[in-house]
């Protein structure tokens, strides 16, 4: 469990810089699907700086894990470009990409994907072992309020706990951002907030600027900006002034 | 239940590469039982019309001279149907162009033309005409190794005198389906001949007018053998017979039988691993499938198909997979057996072979095959089948790891994490993972047996004429001969050395235990024939006493100490008590050994020899060749380095096609097991090593989680498959274990190491057909899902 003292009982404010991470421009993508053309995005404009936490909100087929996937370098863009500190990574062979999801991002999934054969810190080590600076294991785990548990395979965990388990494992490399696709879309919502408030920690404490996507209109108030998605474009980008503590949310 | 054909189809269509990879291993399993089992009884059907329609006898026997009163005494023993008398004589042949030694069994026409027994099948041109001396029919193998036609001719040295012959015709016969030289361990179609000729051409050669020296009869059913082979011998002793013998024993006949076994023992042995290995792939491929159509059955089920419904659809899934192994392997076997076929009829010379394929071995290869395909399945299918709906819907418990062996013992720490998985991994389904090595290893284990042959055949010949028998050339006479006559060749020119030996016809008899063969005598001091301890040490000829070779005594079931009687089959046939000193080992033919002037005291005569080894000056070779051609006391020569060439020349083509087929069925297996693991790995893990992809690692590198598992259990496997096959090798040399030769088990590390690498090589390709999926995992759609 998150240790409660560190928690403001108050909004928290975070430090975001103007430092740029993600510059997204004109970011089209089209799937082709035998002979239907399925246009995923249209034409995105984005900039991501950092330390922020991002919400994509939008229905299904609106775009959101098109875009996210783009983002960690898991997919290709049809057309546009996608700066990651000032890398153009639509570029980027398929080696560069790899390192660049060794070294810089971090994913977290709706159905965890850990490694069954692996236990709790195993999980995370597996990161750890090929990361240039990474933090120590342990350490990792207990962030997300898991340091008793590490010796426990998957099947030994509940569904929260893995997924911090999870998210222990995206953030222990030190990535700069943390992409989180419906982290919580598995949970129930008591074990959702508990997964949201390791996200949260892992922003405030470390700066990792954070996008996640859900369809959880209500999880959009933990988040520095909003960001809507339908039909492959931005239809609106709401700032929220003060984000709400995880605890706070309820759906 | 038409809809459920569709799916049917379809997953049959989705798993293809797996289900391919079951059908090679299927297909083998079935084409080496078609091949074994119809070419064995496509021989046996051949071999059972010739011998009925070339009328083969039943009893045979040689004896030194009867008159021919004698056929009458012999027609009167009852239970005896037809007797033919015969002349036969070992002659020497002088072919222009053809300067090595060559002997032939002459062996006469009656005068009519019309033999009535062991009748030779004229293949081209005539019989001979039996009032002519000079023509002969010759048998086939020969007249094509020299190419030889009607019209041409050859000298034959008979009993002394320098005669041309004229072939009429080439002939097979059922007495000499296989050509072997008595003595000769295989045969040599070059230097050895069968010639007919008229029985009064010979007869009047060899002094035989109104006489006989050899005699074939026909028994009438349910005659009883060894009555009626006492009866012969009694009457037939005091001419000089040898021992009659019935079918069983005559050689050509021999070589036959023991072949059938052969091909019976590898139509158990091989077959069965095939289908076993089957049997396991299909286990694990339906147990995947049917565990990743959890959620189908249960919808299914919740449309009110039954559970039989389901086992049904899924059987149906396994026998279509199996019915395309069978009937590929009923076709590939045809084929392959006509092929063995064709290579045995190059050894055994039939006029025709009648290929026999059976319903039965249909019968029994579809059986088994099917039998073990559902055997191997049934289980999986029935508790896929069984599951309520309701609880077939829900998605498969995750897997439960724990940690390994090796990490309890404190060994983890020096395994990085894509170790420990592929360890987990392996421990998590120990017996699936013992299988799969169990699998490769019968993998390597056949490839053994390929190699085995050709290093038991090798050790054979190194044995027997490298620490054996040295000599360049041994050299018969025609009968007992005087020391004397060791001096006329010692006097050729290149004869460096020259060593006498004696040979004489023996009835060896212990308890009621009887074996019939020969005893050699050897000088002692000898340089250039020795005898072999059990463990391959010359030892020197015993002082005293006779050594046997150890399977005769395992036969005779003698030891060191006890008295054998000892039956002399020539001379004055006396019958001796011999105190056996010894056992030696030879891998080819069963005697007796003997210091030769202990031989000759037993006997009672003087200084008698049966031949000569000798040592030539290569230089001179052709030279010796002649004057042994032209010496009438010289009976024939062999030459040591042609029986090997000749022997190595034989075996060569049936041992190139053992080792090909041997090759492409360890192949088959190899990447049946391997590919099927990787493929049923890759499907059950893609989400895992996709995650893994996510998280930054490298193809390289995942590929080394999922490759290293396959590469674990391979290394795994070729120790075990060493084992197994050594078992195999020792299996089959125990069952081909016979009188004419004992097969040693011996395995090279050539042999080894060819079968470790050719299970690496199809492992390592079924690897790299997988890699090749590996490395277009869909990363976005794997994690997007629950498995």
């Amino acid at each position: 469990m998150l240790n409660k003292k560190n928690i403001d009982k108050e909004a928290v404010q975070t430090s975001v810089s103007e430092e740029t991470v993600f510059k997204v421009k004109r970011l089209k993508k089209v799937y082709e699907m035998g002979e239907v053309k399925v246009h995923a995005l249209r034409g995105v404009d984005l900039e991501l700086y950092s330390g922020e936490i991002i919400v994509l909100l939008g229905p299904s087929g609106s775009g959101k894990s098109t875009l996210l996937n783009i983002l960690g370098g898991l997919d290709t863009a049809t057309e546009g470009y996608v700066e990651y500190r000032g890398k153009d990574i639509t570029k980027a062979t398929e080696k560069e990409l790899t390192d660049y999801r060794r070294y810089h991002v971090g994913f977290v999934f709706q159905f965890y994907n850990l490694i069954p054969s692996l236990t709790a810190l195993e999980n995370v080590s597996v990161v750890t072992e090929i990361a240039k600076n990474p933090m120590k294991p342990e350490d990792a785990l207990s962030i997300v309020g898991l340091g008793e548990r590490l010796g426990h395979f998957p099947s030994q965990l509940s569904g929260g706990e893995q997924q911090r388990i999870a998210i222990a494992r995206a953030i222990a490399k030190n990535p700069e951002v943390l992409l989180c696709d419906e982290p919580t879309g598995a949970l129930d919502s008591s074990t959702g907030i508990v997964v949201l408030e390791a996200l949260e920690r892992v922003n405030r404490e470390l700066g990792t600027a954070t996008i996640i996507i859900t369809h959880n209109v209500d999880i959009a108030g933990m988040a520095n900006r909003v960001i809507h998605l339908s039909n492959g474009l931005i239809s609106e980008i709401t700032k929220n002034p003060v984000r709400k503590p995880p605890r706070e949310l309820h759906w | 239940m038409k809809a459920l054909d569709h799916k049917l189809r379809r997953d049959l269509w989705k798993m293809k590469g797996q289900a391919f990879a079951i059908i090679l291993v299927i297909l083998s399993g079935v084409s080496t039982l078609v091949m074994f089992l119809s070419t064995m009884n496509s021989l046996t059907l051949t071999r059972d019309i010739f011998y009925r329609d070339y009328r083969f006898g039943d009893v045979f026997i040689s004896l030194k001279r009867a008159p021919e009163s004698i056929k009458h005494r012999i027609s009167e023993i009852p239970g005896v149907d037809t007797v033919e008398t015969r002349v036969v004589a070992d002659v020497k042949l002088d072919i222009k162009g053809f300067p090595e030694p060559v002997t032939a069994r002459l062996v006469s026409v009656p005068d009519d033309g019309k033999p009535l027994l062991n009748r030779p099948y004229i293949r081209k041109g005539r019989m001979v005409d039996p009032w002519k001396d000079d023509e002969v029919v010759v048998s086939e193998a020969f007249a094509d190794a020299h190419r030889f036609s009607s019209g041409d001719s050859f000298t034959a040295i008979i009993n002394g005198r320098f005669k041309k012959l004229v072939i009429v015709g080439t002939a097979l016969s059922p007495e000499y389906v296989i050509q072997v030289r008595p003595g000769a361990i295989s045969p040599d179609f070059k230097r050895y001949a069968i010639l007919w000729m008229g029985r009064n051409a010979i007869g009047t050669a060899y002094d035989m007018k109104g006489a006989f020296n050899d005699l074939v009869l026909t028994l009438s059913p349910h005659a009883n053998l060894n009555d009626i082979l006492a009866k012969i011998d009694n009457i037939l002793d005091e001419y000089g017979g040898l021992g009659s013998y019935g079918r069983k024993d005559q050689i050509s006949n021999r070589f036959l039988s023991e072949e059938f076994r052969q091909l019976q023992r590898f139509a158990e042995i091989f077959p069965a691993i095939f289908i076993g290995v089957a049997a396991f792939l299909l286990n694990v491929v339906i147990n995947r499938t049917v565990s990743t159509q959890r959620e189908q059955i249960a919808a299914l089920k919740a449309f009110g198909y039954s559970t039989l419904d389901i086992g049904i659809h899924y059987v149906k899934l396994i026998i279509m997979i199996v019915l395309i192994g069978l009937g590929g392997g009923i076709g590939v076997g045809i084929w392959f057996g006509k092929g063995l076929g064709e290579i045995y009829m190059e050894f055994y010379r039939f006029p025709y072979l009648i290929y026999d394929l059976r319903p039965s071995v249909v019968g029994i290869a579809s059986l088994v095959t099917i039998g073990s395909a559902l055997l191997g399945t049934v289980h999986s299918v029935w508790n896929a089948a069984k599951v309520p709906p309701a609880k077939a819907m829900w998605p498969e418990p995750p897997a439960r790891f724990k940690e390994t062996i090796v990490e309890k013992i404190g060994l983890g720490r020096f395994l990085s994490q894509p170790t420990r998985i592929i360890l987990r991994n392996i421990e998590r389904r120990p017996v699936k993972a013992f299988l799969s090595v169990l699998g490769i290893a019968l993998a390597c284990a056949i490839m053994m047996t390929s190699g085995f042959f050709k290093d038991a055949v090798d050790f054979m010949v190194d044995i027997q004429f490298r620490l054996s028998q040295k000599e360049d050339m041994s050299v018969t006479f025609t009968e007992p001969t005087s020391r004397k006559a060791v001096y006329e060749l010692k006097g050729l020119r290149g004869v460096e050395h020259a060593e006498v030996f004696r040979s004489v016809p023996v009835r060896l008899k212990y308890g009621h235990r009887s074996y019939r063969t020969s005893i050699n005598g050897i000088e002692q001091g000898n340089r250039l024939h020795f005898l072999l301890d059990m463990r391959l040490k010359p030892v020197a000829p015993p002082q005293s006493g006779i050594v046997l070779t150890d399977y005769l005594g395992t036969i005779l079931g003698v030891k060191e100490g006890d008295m054998l009687t000892v039956e002399i089959l020539e001379g004055s046939r006396p019958v001796r008590q011999v105190p056996v000193t010894g056992l030696i080992k030879q891998y080819i033919g069963l005697m007796g050994y003997m210091d030769i002037n202990a031989l000759n005291r037993l006997m009672r005569e003087g200084n008698a020899v049966s031949g000569v080894y000798l040592i030539a000056d290569s230089l001179y070779q052709r030279e010796i060749y002649r004057k042994l051609v032209e010496m009438p006391r010289v009976a024939g020569t062999i030459v040591r380095k042609d029986e090997i060439r000749n022997f190595y020349e034989t075996q060569a083509e049936a041992l190139l096609f053992f080792t090909f087929v041997a090759t492409v069925l360890t192949g088959i297996i190899a990447f049946g097991v391997v590919y099927n693991s990787a493929r049923i790995s890759l499907s059950e893990r893609s989400r895992e090593l996709a995650s893994l992809r996510v998280l930054g690692y490298t193809r390289a590198e995942i590929s080394y989680i999922f490759l290293g598992e396959l590469g674990l259990l391979t290394l795994a496997a070729i120790p075990l498959g060493f084992i197994i096959g050594c078992g195999i090798c020792r299996y089959i040399a125990i069952a081909l274990t016979s009188d004419l030769f004992r097969v040693p088990v011996v395995l090279e590390p050539n042999t080894y190491s060819l079968a470790a690498a050719v299970v690496i090589v199809s492992a390592s390709l079924s690897g790299l057909i997988v890699r090749h999926r590996l490395d277009h995992l869909d990363l976005v759609a794997v994690l997007k899902t629950k498995e």
